[in-house]
């Protein structure tokens, strides 16, 4: 944050709690490209790996909670701080959520791979899609270190993209299916990953409001993109 | 800058308000509404002028010769400034409680008859009644009854404070001015106080100084946050502790200030 409290133990706190929100940030965009590598590389290890690491995911949300509650109980923060605190309690929520859903892609990967059968799939277009989703949280942790209300104005935006491409997926698996119906196992299976990773791409965005919230103290959740470009040029 | 949050009915209006200890201006241009029945809280850092403010809306200023205050501040549209009414009667429509208790050195019970036998003459009954009435708004009444004829000296700190709060409501003031009523009390006491506070603006209006940013935003409707004797920004509390419209307001609600 910018510009010093006087107290300096105060912004010692709410620096620490940045800090770990971005190392829980960090270790949830690894537990992504892992997933995603998994994916691409149909590996059960790397699978495994990523549903290993889940639990430190787990301990991160609960440590920061900690923190948060600690800060407010003892400083009773007002005005931006109390929106920094608010939205890093609400960012944790949603990175613990992308930590579920590349673990849910790491189970769908390894179940695929027991399976058999995958490697005849459309696994490009879900790299794509998955690629963008990580991407975009990396992105808005970037923001949100930084602050930046327009780079998350950008994650907003292209968020939309993301959910263009799960459209397009499912449409494709909709005509594998109806060509082959033995491919309907395996196309449902690829369906529930695409949606782990649209899901990612929500999050992501999530975030981003969050940023608007911090800085400008608006609240721009379930809003479009013009309403919140047009409340932020007010 | 100001912004008049309200279309609600304004107890006081102050306009172009400057105010100076002999050569010093301690405020500047001061343009306020203050909304009737509702706590109004002043905050900023020592010496910002929230207290002086305060000591103008009942002219205490006048007790001293070298302190002059241009402008206007209109109560009910009548301004105080240049009114030929009696000092006396102005103050007894606008009541005060300072940082440290006050009490007469009297018995309680003459500490809040004191000020009521100057504007009113009441039976010996009403007298008993109206003192009651004060106690228990300032919720002390359960804790003196039986101690009436003491010397209100004799209370703690924090009875002494709710004692003169008792005074300054028993003369039923339209305005209730607040210096820091808290800031010599224990919790326990501030709480009570603030209780008062919330239930007397049925009643009154109330402007409260305080350097606890809390209490400012537990017992106030409106916050005016001032600065080296300007008013920096007004609004509502809510608001000015969400999101202040000024980067200064934050900095200070913040901690930042320094």
């Amino acid at each position: 944050m910018s510009e010093k409290h006087l107290s300096s133990q105060f912004d010692s706190d709410l620096n620490n709690i940045s800090s770990q929100l971005m190392e829980m940030g960090g270790l949830v965009e690894t537990q992504i490209q892992r997933a995603i590598q998994a994916l691409a590389r149909f590996s059960v290890a790397l699978a495994e790996e990523v549903m290993h690491a889940e639990d430190r995911v787990d301990v991160m949300e609960i440590a920061i909670d900690h923190a948060l509650t600690s800060v407010i109980a003892r400083r009773q923060p007002a005005a931006r701080d109390l929106r920094l605190l608010l939205a890093i309690s609400k960012i944790t929520t949603n990175l613990e959520r992308v930590g579920d859903e590349a673990n849910k892609i790491a189970r769908m990967v390894k179940s695929i791979v027991e399976h058999g059968e995958a490697r005849k799939m459309p696994i490009g277009d879900l790299r794509l899609a998955s690629d963008l989703a990580a991407g975009l949280i990396r992105r808005a942790l970037d923001a949100f270190a930084r602050l930046d209300v327009n780079a998350a104005v950008t994650i907003l935006k292209e968020d939309d993209m993301i959910d263009c491409e799960f459209k397009g997926f499912t449409r494709k698996l909709i005509t594998y299916m109806m060509e082959d119906p033995r491919t309907i196992s395996d196309s449902l299976d690829l369906l529930f990953l695409a949606k782990a990773i649209e899901r990612i791409g929500d999050h992501a965005k999530n975030i981003a409001e969050f940023i608007i919230y911090i800085v400008k103290g608006t609240d721009v959740r379930h809003s479009s993109l013009p309403q919140i470009e047009s409340a932020l040029q007010n | 800058m100001t912004d008049t949050p309200t279309v609600l009915p304004i107890k006081i209006a102050v306009r172009d308000l400057n105010f100076y200890y002999g050569k010093f201006q301690a405020l500047r241009n001061i343009h306020l509404d203050i909304p009737a029945n509702r706590v109004t809280a002043f905050i900023g850092p020592s010496g910002c002028g929230k207290s002086t403010l305060l000591r103008v809306f009942n002219r205490m200023f006048e007790l001293y010769p070298d302190q002059r205050a241009e402008g206007q501040l209109l109560l009910d549209g009548e301004d105080l400034l240049t009114s030929k009414q009696d000092v006396a009667l102005i103050r007894a429509r606008i009541g005060m409680v300072f940082q440290k208790p006050t009490p007469f050195p009297m018995s309680i019970f003459d500490n809040i008859t004191f000020g009521v036998k100057l504007f009113e003459n009441l039976s010996r009954i009403d007298l008993e009644e109206r003192v009651e009435w004060a106690l228990k708004k300032a919720a002390l009444w359960d804790e003196v009854k039986d101690k009436l004829a003491q010397s209100g000296a004799s209370l703690s700190g924090g009875q002494q404070q709710r004692l003169c709060i008792a005074r300054g409501i028993a003369i039923k003031p339209e305005l209730l001015l607040l210096d820091e009523p808290c800031s010599a009390l224990d919790p326990i006491s501030t709480a009570r106080i603030e209780e008062l506070i919330a239930e007397l603006k049925n009643d009154y209006t109330v402007i409260i100084v305080t350097h606890n940013m809390q209490q400012a935003a537990r017992c106030s409707d409106y916050t005016a946050y001032m600065y080296l004797g300007d008013l920096m920004e007004f609004g509502d509390t809510e608001q000015m502790f969400f999101k202040p419209n000024r980067r200064e307001t934050e900095d200070y609600i913040t901690g930042r200030f320094g």
